[in-house]
């Protein structure tokens, strides 16, 4: 098994902590993977991106031109990924100021309305965590196990009391992820 | 014992890594793409942990200077940079070769010239392996090619610097530094006493007991014989190093009619091009380059013979593949395939680049 995953949107977003959690999760559950975000110009103009790799044998490039899943959560990123899921790949994006949907006919197309229900919740931070649901809803490829032990070893520990308001979101985005096409 | 995972960047792999070497001392001044290395080492407070002395310098010339002076003593030292500050190491990075002093100095490259741009890029491959500085020298040159490299090139290196008495670098570049993968933490290793110092390096200025005279720390003799009867030992050592440190890895070249030459992150860019090329039926593998000086000139030259042409895969204008033409000797083709600037390749151009240039020209 190989996961090639772009994961793009705003910065502060929590892209890149979303990419280091299933990053580490891949890590706990004995897979290889990589973990490589934008640090150029790009971020420094407001979109922040990574490209995350799990598989089973070791890694090659840990830069990729086309990938099997792209996360996206703004209008720039829709823009410059959704021409680079790999035919018959998979595409999850919060509607959330998306105005230019996404058109493609050979890819399969997911939607979840995170901004919507974190701030429901009453925590917009853990937006990113809902989003992380919906994809391993999709494609279950670390067990919720090794996810929650990825979570332990990405959060800080004196951060740990937020824990059971991450689980919770990451439970959320599981449900509420819908099939667009 | 059960091994200690974590996912690191390359950046954080080499700054811990070099904690639990025993490393005496790190001195650097920040730059992107590098500035994680003396941020984790602060962070780390590693004057705690193992007494390690960690400074950030007030700038480059000023850490490569303190390196000098703590390796005239013995210490294992460190420093790290990026290549507008690996330039202005170099007048140090010259005295340090020429004093004969072991040093670790990590170069995370971004494109140049000049200030250039902070992306990935490995132009500085003649600085590195040709000298940089002024003078007949040589470093050590170590290429990772992945986070776990990037650790393990810490012992690595510092084995090779005191055992040659001579600078070692890793070349690395903004991918190796700013990527996270699996690492293998290895043991935390006890610096060594002061008598443990004195005890392998009798050259050291540790302080002059009765028993023995001077020693003196220099890059300096005014007799043009002196300094050439100096270079010629130098140029014994290189070869000495050429002969037994030359490192590579070969994947796939068993059966293969075309081979990628490649360091670094490109090696990593050409192992996909591979597969996308292999898919298609095209028998290629990798000759992938650890150690960049000493360059396997031998075993390339060898490999010649079962195959039908090289492409040399590098994020410069063509800098190694000087060596890798030196090294065929006009056996077979062998022709250069690079973006630069801070342009990385995506490995579906470097699989174009291999069928248009070899295979079609």
């Amino acid at each position: 098994m190989t996961e090639e995953i772009i994961i793009a949107g705003f910065g502060g977003q929590g892209v890149l902590s979303m990419g280091k959690i299933l990053g580490y999760s891949g890590l706990m559950q004995g897979q290889e993977v990589s973990w490589m975000p934008s640090y150029g110009p790009e971020m420094r103009g407001g979109t922040s991106n990574v490209t995350v790799i799990i598989s089973d044998d070791r890694i090659s490039s840990p830069i990729l031109a086309n990938y099997d899943t792209a996360i996206i959560l703004n209008q720039q990123s829709m823009d410059k990924f959704e021409s680079t899921v790999k035919p018959g790949g998979t595409l999850l994006y919060d509607p959330n100021g998306i105005v230019k949907h996404p058109t493609r006919k050979d890819i399969n197309i997911y939607k979840v309305e995170a901004t919507k229900l974190a701030t429901e919740m009453g925590s917009a931070k853990v937006f990113n965590m809902m989003v992380l649901g919906s994809f391993l809803k999709i494609k279950p490829i670390v067990k919720m196990e090794n996810v929650i032990k990825g979570l332990k070893k990405s959060i800080p520990s004196r951060n740990h009391s937020l824990l059971p308001l991450n689980e919770q979101a990451i439970e959320i985005g599981m449900k509420s992820v819908e099939k667009v096409s | 014992m059960e091994k200690e995972l974590r996912l690191m960047k390359g950046n954080e792999a080499i700054a811990e890594a070099a904690i639990r070497a025993g490393a005496d001392a790190y001195f650097g001044y920040p730059i992107t793409p590098q500035s994680e290395v003396i941020e984790y080492l602060m962070a780390q407070q590693p004057h705690k942990r193992t007494g390690m002395v960690v400074l950030q310098a007030e700038s480059e010339v000023s850490a490569i200077n303190m390196i000098y002076g703590a390796a005239a003593c013995g210490r294992m030292a460190m420093t790290s940079s990026s290549s507008p500050g690996i330039s202005l190491k170099q007048e140090g990075i010259s005295y340090i070769a020429g004093a004969e002093l072991p040093c670790l100095i990590l170069n995370v490259v971004r494109g140049g010239p000049g200030l250039g741009t902070i992306q990935p890029a490995q132009s500085d491959y003649f600085q590195s392996t040709k000298g940089g500085g002024h003078g007949d020298y040589r470093l050590v040159v170590l290429a990772p090619a992945s986070v776990q490299e990037m650790y393990d090139s810490v012992e690595l290196g510092f084995d090779l610097a005191f055992k040659y008495l001579n600078p070692v670098m890793v070349l690395a570049d903004g991918i190796i530094g700013q990527m996270m993968e699996k690492v293998e933490l290895g043991e935390q290793k006890v610096r060594r006493t002061p008598e443990e110092i004195i005890k392998q390096c009798p050259w050291a200025t540790t302080g002059k007991p009765e028993s023995r005279d001077h020693n003196i720390i220099t890059s300096l003799d005014l007799v043009a014989a002196n300094q050439e009867k100096f270079n010629i030992k130098l140029q014994a050592k290189y070869k000495e190093i050429q002969d037994k440190e030359v490192r590579y890895e070969m994947i796939n070249c068993e059966d293969a009619d075309y081979i990628l030459v490649a360091y670094g992150s490109s090696a990593r860019l050409s192992m996909k091009a591979m597969d996308i090329l292999r898919a298609k039926g095209i028998k290629v593998g990798i000759f992938r380059l650890i150690t960049l000086f000493p360059f396997p000139s031998k075993q390339l030259f060898e490999l010649a013979d079962k195959v039908k042409g090289f492409l040399a895969v590098e994020m410069s204008a063509g800098q190694m593949v000087e060596d890798l033409q030196l090294a065929v000797q006009f056996k077979k083709p062998v022709k250069h395939f690079g973006r630069f600037g801070g342009v990385i390749p995506s490995p579906e151009e470097i699989a174009d680049a291999l069928e248009q240039k070899i295979i079609g020209g």
